[in-house]
């Protein structure tokens, strides 16, 4: 979590730069994703996944302590948001820690009151990788227009239907909204989840300017 | 003013001097673009170049492939700050496809398949500067990567280097692509850092 007192508020999905300074000048920056709604509070929280051999995420995740003092540049990012304003039905596709601007979006919904009808498919490993579980059980709990469904690739809980896998055509057909009803559709995940989701949706007949997409890797989330 | 991190050390390459500020190096070849991977098959595939009223290039894969090539060695410079050094491709040059075209414009709109566009100063994309690549690494170019053909202009941020395209319209007045409209730098040039719109 950020306090930032000049922060211009940001929209869903956008995300900032983080930049690191060593005493003798030395910097290194990276993007993270908002993974906060907007809000009046000046407060911005971003959830950093730790890769073993990055260079920044390990001090982010690790060195930082409260009250230290971050660079910061942003918000960026025009493409890949969602405004309370849109009232068209929105099909959310998370890849692993791709799940973080889009729960920037489920947010931002509930924080603006909006009552457009939103369905996030989660692809995790394991039960244990689902991140933001509980606000998503409370939020898909609370206010059934949140539908959440999860794919689990390598390990299922007891008991789950779906064997252990990657996604696929019948689970797009069985989780997420009907083309017909002309979704606005965000994919975020690594590249091989998101070319493989942005197909499917393709392929079940959503339109191609309906899908945006963001690829997260170990090196960043633009083309 | 730099915030200075305390405890902060950072790692440093060797090749760190080749690098143009902000960016770091990466052995992969990361996959980034805005929506589906459009896929287009050779026998439909066009590449024209129009001012906006009439075509005044056409070719076809067949054509387009008859042309004389190039093979070339680049540094690619992404905004999302990964940089990759010493990539080997194959292409046309667009020197070769701009030849015997006269023209006065001083801007040209590069225009994908997938309705991705990226402005780009036509002066930019002569004197052997750009090439419409559809090899990478003696592979034809993968559709991620943006095959059959993608536009490769490495002196400028990658984004600038329009996967899957199709076409140049060109212009007398700039007028911003895709990203340029969302908040990213008109032009691009990595050694200035001119990631975003406001950057000098």
């Amino acid at each position: 979590m950020l306090e930032i007192p000049d922060w211009p508020g940001h929209v869903a999905g956008q995300h900032v730069d983080v930049r690191l300074t060593a005493s003798d000048g030395y910097s290194a920056v990276r993007s993270y994703s908002i993974a906060s709604a907007p809000n009046s509070k000046r407060r911005l929280e971003i959830t950093v996944e730790r890769l073993p051999d990055g260079e920044v995420s390990p001090y982010l995740t690790r060195e930082l302590a409260v009250g230290d003092r971050l660079e910061l540049r942003g918000p960026i990012g025009g493409w890949f948001v969602w405004r309370p304003q849109q009232t068209e039905p929105i099909q959310l596709m998370a890849g692993g820690s791709g799940i973080v601007p889009l729960m920037a979006m489920i947010r931002s919904r509930a924080a603006a009151g909006s009552t457009a009808q939103f369905r996030l498919l989660y692809s995790v490993r394991e039960p244990e990788s689902v991140w933001y579980r509980d606000e998503l059980h409370s939020l898909s709990d609370r206010d059934h227009s949140v539908g959440v469904s999860y794919a689990y690739t390598r390990a299922a809980p007891r008991g789950w239907p779906r064997p252990p896998g990657r996604i696929d055509a019948a689970l797009i057909a069985s989780t997420t909204w009907p083309s017909k009803l002309a979704p606005t559709c965000y994919v975020c995940g690594p590249t091989a989840f998101v070319e493989s989701a942005a197909g499917l949706l393709s392929a079940s007949g959503n339109s191609p300017d309906k899908i945006r997409t963001e690829r997260f890797g170990p090196t960043g989330d633009r083309q | 003013m730099a915030v200075i991190s305390r405890g902060f050390s950072g790692r440093r390459s060797a090749e760190a001097g080749k690098l143009p500020p902000g960016q770091y190096l990466t052995a992969t070849f990361p996959v980034l673009s805005a929506g589906p991977t459009p896929h287009v098959s050779l026998d439909r595939w066009e590449f024209t170049i129009d001012d906006g009223k009439d075509v005044l290039r056409r070719w076809d894969w067949k054509s387009f492939r008859s042309l004389p090539t190039e093979t070339f060695t680049v540094d690619l410079h992404c905004v999302t700050r990964w940089s990759k050094l010493g990539t080997k491709w194959e292409g046309v040059s667009l020197d070769t496809m701009f030849a015997d075209l006269k023209t006065d414009a001083s801007y040209a709109l590069v225009r994908s398949y997938g309705d991705y566009t990226t402005n780009v100063p036509l002066k930019d994309l002569m004197n052997h500067q750009a090439w419409i690549a559809f090899r990478f690494e003696g592979e034809d170019l993968a559709p991620e990567h943006g095959g059959p053909a993608r536009l490769l202009v490495p002196h400028l941020y990658l984004w600038k280097s329009a996967k899957w395209v199709r076409g140049i319209t060109l212009m007398q007045q700039d007028k911003p692509g895709f990203w340029e409209s969302l908040g990213y730098h008109s032009y691009g040039d990595p050694w200035r850092e001119q990631r975003y719109s406001g950057d000098p």
